[in-house]
């Protein structure tokens, strides 16, 4: 137990981006309704930003902005990666919500389920 | 809703803070945190909080559909365009150091603002355009 | 640490939670916990730009999304053991993987060796832009930033052939009906 304590410290942020990760997963592959299951793809991906950026952050720095008096910066390039990776995020989320919308039209329902049913039965 | 004063006023108000806080934003990048897709972001909450609060028409008549269109290709254009004049005056493609300006440091800030610009416009478009599809769609039906 | 918690008793709540629109405000704070929490890990653009983007425009999207159909999840019909079982694995897999990540906040570890500090140290130099973020951004790393550019445009694009057509929605409905498997 002594011996995990260095651990917890170090990999805290990892374990609950994973935590985070599974839940997203969970969500993605366990719910049916497809709103739930882009809130869920959100969760996921939302994880894997936080992973980037814990690796990229040095105890004692600073935000990457070059000024006078300060030595440790964090590390710019997850930073930028994952500002792209975050609008990339909603533009295909808007896309996602878009396919709902019609389905919802065509189907009248956004239970995966009941899609599934009304497509055995034509 | 049409009896919400204090939403109408409160609104009104915040729309000129919230569109200029995006123009800070954007050109206030290269020294505190910010660029084109915050401040694209920011602007295109401050008409979709117009919209919400005053009706989508009323949006519409401000921020045309044809002017939201054009402003996301435009945008891109201009981020394009800036890789290939690049490439065309003798440099790699999105290489600034080529655009014709004397002092190497200064066509770096030119080509960072150029393509910032367009990101800018293209992001402020999207945002727009998307919530207008999202609004219109809830009308029609 | 604390945020952190705070962040995975969130993502609890999102799982359990059965009516859409608590998930999607659930969702908004979500966005705000993890943007103060990369404003902590020193990223502020990164934080800006989740606090606009996913607890703005994301959430305004979602909530017009759930005016234009129903806003309650119905209870799964089959027991969900083989969808905890998958993500019980992966988890415990992946946990397994970070004991060999080199430890939090270091400033020795092969991300900040690599190219890191060649940005940080010639971004002044080569470019005069003291944000780094914004340098590499705009120049170092201008094609990804020109790539997700032109993805936003797609998506655009796409959402409004999604939604913009089909003016009679009857017709058009019956029409996906007939063409569907």
């Amino acid at each position: 137990m002594i011996e995990a304590i260095p651990d917890l410290v170090h990999h805290y942020n990892h374990w609950v981006s994973i935590f985070l990760m599974v839940c997203g997963l969970y969500i993605v592959v366990a719910r049916g309704n497809m709103v739930k299951k882009l809130v869920g793809l959100t969760v996921f991906q939302t994880a894997v930003f936080l992973l980037y950026i814990s690796a990229g952050k040095i105890l004692g720095g600073t935000p990457p902005i070059i000024a006078e008096g300060y030595e440790h910066y964090a590390n710019p390039l997850p930073h930028v990666l994952i500002l792209t990776a975050i609008v990339v995020g909603v533009a295909t989320l808007a896309v996602g919500l878009g396919l709902v919308v019609r389905i919802n039209e065509a189907f009248g329902t956004i239970e995966e389920e009941e899609i599934f049913e009304r497509g055995e039965q034509e | 809703m049409r009896l919400d004063v204090i939403l109408r006023v409160i609104a009104k108000l915040l729309l000129p803070f919230t569109v200029v806080f995006g123009f800070y934003v954007h050109f206030h990048a290269e020294t505190s945190p910010g660029g084109g897709f915050q401040a694209g972001v920011v602007i295109g909450a401050g008409v979709i909080l117009y919209a919400i609060i005053f009706g989508l028409d009323e949006a519409i008549k401000i921020v045309p559909v044809r002017v939201v269109e054009l402003l996301v290709s435009v945008g891109t254009l201009i981020f394009l365009g800036v890789g290939i004049v690049g490439w065309l005056l003798g440099g790699n493609y999105l290489d600034y150091y080529a655009l014709p300006i004397a002092d190497p440091i200064i066509s770096q800030e030119v080509g960072i603002h150029l393509v910032e610009i367009g990101v800018l416009m293209a992001v402020t478009g999207a945002v727009i355009a998307i919530f207008y599809a999202f609004a219109g769609r809830g009308r029609s039906r | 640490m604390v945020l952190l918690t705070l962040l995975a008793v969130v993502a609890i709540g999102i799982v359990r939670l059965r009516n859409l629109f608590a998930v999607v405000i659930l969702g908004a704070v979500y966005s705000f916990l993890i943007a103060t929490v990369f404003l902590v890990l020193d990223a502020p653009d990164v934080a800006m730009t989740e606090a606009a983007v996913g607890a703005g425009i994301a959430t305004v999207m979602m909530l017009a999304v759930l005016h234009l159909t129903k806003t309650d999840e119905s209870r799964p019909r089959q027991p969900q053991i083989f969808p905890l079982f998958v993500s019980a694995v992966t988890g415990a897999a992946l946990i397994y993987g970070t004991l060999d990540l080199p430890p939090f906040g270091e400033a020795d570890t092969p991300v900040h060796t690599h190219v890191g500090p060649y940005y940080l140290s010639q971004s002044i130099p080569d470019t005069g832009v003291p944000n780094v973020v914004a340098s590499v951004l705009a120049s170092y790393r201008g094609w990804d930033t020109l790539g997700e550019v032109v993805v936003i445009f797609t998506a655009a694009i796409g959402v409004l052939l999604l939604l913009r057509r089909a003016q009679r929605p009857t017709r058009q409905a019956t029409r996906s009906r007939r063409d569907a498997p």
